[in-house]
């Protein structure tokens, strides 16, 4: 059984501690001394989270296995710091069964580098008509509890109503793309604006966004149920969760690295790199959607990791595919954009990156605080160390990276996931005591 | 000027002026008898059109054959899908046959920026999308001013729908740049997003009153109709033809009242001409009309930018007065312009 002595962490980047990990599990934390056949690894200066959870991958298995699979998605999580990934459901076949569900648990499992867990397809095939068989897959294995038709809006407000309703007796959740499609079709591309208009991009308003999660967050308290907003993107939306918070409705809301850093203007040059939806937004809603996180109006970060092979990526701007990478840089983003300036502290990284994801989700094994008894699940982040990202450099089968080139001070060192190193930056740090 | 012509910024006042005075020994040329001219000899220049045109098209081939280019069209229908091949090969493709210029017409936006990132060769935008067509801005510029002289203080009305227009994002840049003062008019609903900052910035005047424009303070010389589709209607952009008409159309009515405060003004429009929507028959044909002379002034417009783009671009650059040289010669076959070192 592999025994392991974290030294010198400084846990939620407070006082420095060791961390003896046994069998998966945090046995002791104090100042220990290495017994014998206990592996050590030297801490000093690193910051230790609970591990990192996300509510929001794309991991393309099954389908498009030439953009990512499980396992190397699975890479790319530990890479940056996960313990515990949603799978969105917009595969190929969707994930809208008990049996599709398993399936993407097991291989998961058969990675085994982070928790890999199914969400479940709000609606046959997305496609926005009947329920898919939630209950089912909430009773499966995958024992889920995220649904989403991510990608599409559940925009039908009466089926949404239903989904809210159905999903109560098993604490289900809803994660919500909010788009409305009509007022921003498939082609929105461009946030609505004087660039969309500079640029005769199809516009994609904010109010396409604000509009749902207005209705939704109505829903939420007509039906007495729980509802998660998806990749926050405007300032607008940031207000009426505010609102729905303060009315004591159950919702909670998401924002990727991205719209918390990246702005309409890079559209400029028609770099698909940089296609995303929701699309990147004016610097007004950027510093709102922070300001949001550092007050604790949105909840959690998630990544909307979404790999797109490169040929996916080389069409016209409205033909190509939507979406960025995301899983091995949103630590790195999270300590250079809102630590460094003071907007979070480290607890506030461990609560908006693992502890509330993990409840929204209902994990139980994850975000779990850093004392004896809980599961290992331990991300050591080196808060000094600047990483000038390479797109070339990769766990991820894709490329479509939009922050090839930037310098970010802060990086995950090590991962551990339910006890075992998934990832290190650093092998040498690791001896075994004799 | 760059390698490439992708958007009507790409061009200063001095290089606006000197692609309108090549223009217009390319003119002259048009009205001779034998038209070609040897300038551009063994170059090839590739008019890669993935949306359908008619006059853009034959403009382009008949400048490039008139400057013994060597021009060959393509067309692709539609747009590229996930399915078909990605523009980035389509680019390289053409690209590795070694070709001089790349002309597309495209009908998404930014599609001649993307490809421009990846070629050698020269690419100009024939048309992108609802962006910009850089050329239509030079031709209607060339038009205004064989009218009016410099457009220094004209003041030139866009009217139509604005959002999707390409004709009307790179007029105004280029209209501004040769120091019109320009009012563009649409309903809220076809004006772009975001025009009220971006007109503040750029400097034109917006409106959704076309008559309080014409009847204004301020004389109107050129008013420019842009083509309405009648599928806009289904988009829910306007209620019906008649209504629209009423509201923006140059009718019969508003065609007097222009004439009777200036018996100069002039009507544009890049065609093709929907008649009795936005444009009346009395105004499409009255004498004040230059439809035709825009098209006419399509073909040297793009000799001129062939010319600057690529006479430019090789071992031995040679000056417009070698061109002219040719342009006025008795016969252009003498002409005695064939670049050293064409072969690439």
């Amino acid at each position: 059984m592999t025994r392991l002595l974290v030294r010198g962490a400084r846990i939620l980047g407070g006082h420095p501690a060791d961390l003896l990990i046994e069998d998966g599990v945090i046995r002791q934390v104090g100042s220990l001394g290495a017994a014998e056949g206990v592996e050590v690894m030297d801490a000093d200066g690193l910051v230790a989270l609970p591990g990192l959870v996300d509510l929001h991958v794309h991991l393309r298995e099954p389908g498009r296995e030439d953009a990512e699979t499980i396992a190397t998605g699975s890479a790319a999580a530990a890479a940056g710091g996960f313990t515990a990934v949603f799978a969105m459901a917009n595969t190929s076949p969707v994930t809208d069964t008990a049996e599709a569900a398993e399936r993407i648990l097991d291989l998961g499992r058969a990675s085994g580098l982070v928790d890999v867990v199914p969400v479940g397809a709000v609606t046959k095939g997305l496609d926005g008509a009947e329920l898919a068989e939630l209950g089912l897959m909430a009773r499966s294995r995958a024992r889920v509890r995220v649904f989403s038709d991510d990608g599409r809006c559940v925009h039908d407000a009466r089926l949404m109503r239903r989904a809210l309703e159905y999903i109560k007796p098993f604490g289900g959740v809803i994660s919500q793309h909010a788009q409305d499609p009509h007022l921003a079709d498939g082609s929105a591309c461009c946030h609505e604006g004087e660039l969309s208009g500079r640029l005769g991009l199809p516009g994609w308003p904010a109010v396409a966004e604000e509009s749902i999660v207005a209705r939704d967050v109505m829903l939420a308290r007509h039906t007495g149920s729980r509802v998660h907003v998806a990749h926050v993107s405007t300032a607008g939306t940031v207000e009426v969760v505010r609102w729905a918070k303060a009315q004591g409705i159950d919702v909670t809301a998401e924002v990727t690295p991205h719209h918390l850093t990246l702005t309409t203007d890079l559209l400029v040059g028609y770099d698909p790199v940089y296609k995303v939806n929701p699309p990147l937004r004016p610097q007004e809603d950027v510093e709102a959607l922070r300001a949001a996180l550092a007050d604790g109006t949105i909840d959690a970060v998630a990544t909307d990791h979404a790999p797109h092979a490169r040929h996916d990526k080389e069409h016209t701007f409205v033909d190509a595919a939507f979406g960025m990478l995301g899983l091995e840089t949103a630590l790195a983003v999270i300590s250079d954009l809102m630590v460094r300036p003071g907007l979070l502290d480290w607890s506030d990284v461990a609560r908006v990156m693992s502890t509330t994801p993990a409840r929204i989700g209902g994990l139980p094994d994850q975000g779990r605080p850093l004392e004896p008894g809980s599961p290992a699940n331990v991300t050591l982040v080196d808060p000094d160390r600047e990483v000038t990202v390479d797109a070339a450099v990769s766990r991820s089968l894709s490329r479509n990276n939009p922050w090839h080139g930037r310098t970010l001070r802060g990086a995950v060192h090590t991962t551990i996931h339910r006890g075992t190193v998934t990832h290190s930056t650093d092998t040498t740090v690791m001896e075994t005591a004799s | 000027m760059t390698r490439h012509l992708l958007s009507s910024a790409d061009l200063s006042r001095t290089e606006v002026l000197d692609i309108l005075a090549t223009a217009e020994s390319m003119h002259d040329l048009q009205r001779r008898e034998v038209k070609k001219v040897p300038t551009l000899r063994g170059r090839t220049v590739i008019n890669f059109f993935f949306e359908d045109s008619t006059r853009t098209r034959s403009s382009f081939e008949i400048a490039g054959k008139w400057m013994s280019a060597d021009t060959i069209n393509l067309s692709a229908k539609g747009s590229s899908t996930s399915k078909g091949e990605s523009l980035r090969d389509t680019a390289m493709t053409i690209d590795a046959m070694a070709v001089d210029a790349l002309v597309i017409r495209h009908n998404a936006s930014g599609a001649c920026h993307q490809v421009a990132q990846w070629v050698r060769c020269s690419v100009i935008n024939a048309g992108d999308g609802t962006h910009e067509h850089p050329t239509q801005a030079l031709l209607d510029a060339y038009t205004l001013r064989s009218r009016l002289g410099d457009l220094d203080g004209k003041h030139v009305v866009i009217v139509g729908d604005l959002t999707h227009s390409r004709v009307f994002r790179s007029n105004v840049i280029t209209l501004k740049t040769l120091g019109a003062r320009v009012t563009v008019v649409a309903p809220p609903t076809l004006m772009p997003s975001g025009i009220a900052c971006w007109s503040a910035t750029d400097g034109f005047a917006t409106s959704w009153d076309l008559d309080a424009v014409l009847d204004g303070e301020d004389p109107v010389d050129a008013v420019m109709m842009l083509r309405v589709q009648r599928e806009r209607m289904s988009g829910g952009y306007f209620p019906t033809a008649r209504e629209y008409t009423v509201g923006y159309g140059l009718t019969r009515d508003r065609l007097d009242r222009l004439v009777a405060r200036n018996p100069d003004v002039l009507i544009l429009h890049p065609g093709p001409m929907n008649r009795g929507l936005e444009i009346a028959a009395e105004a499409a044909d009255s004498a004040r009309s230059v439809v035709l002379d825009q098209v006419s002034a399509g073909v040297a417009v793009r000799m001129a930018v062939l010319y600057h783009l690529l006479a430019g671009n090789d071992d031995a650059p040679r000056e417009p007065a070698e061109l002219e040289t040719s342009t006025t010669g008795a016969s252009a076959t003498a002409a005695p312009t064939q670049p050293e070192g064409v072969a690439r």
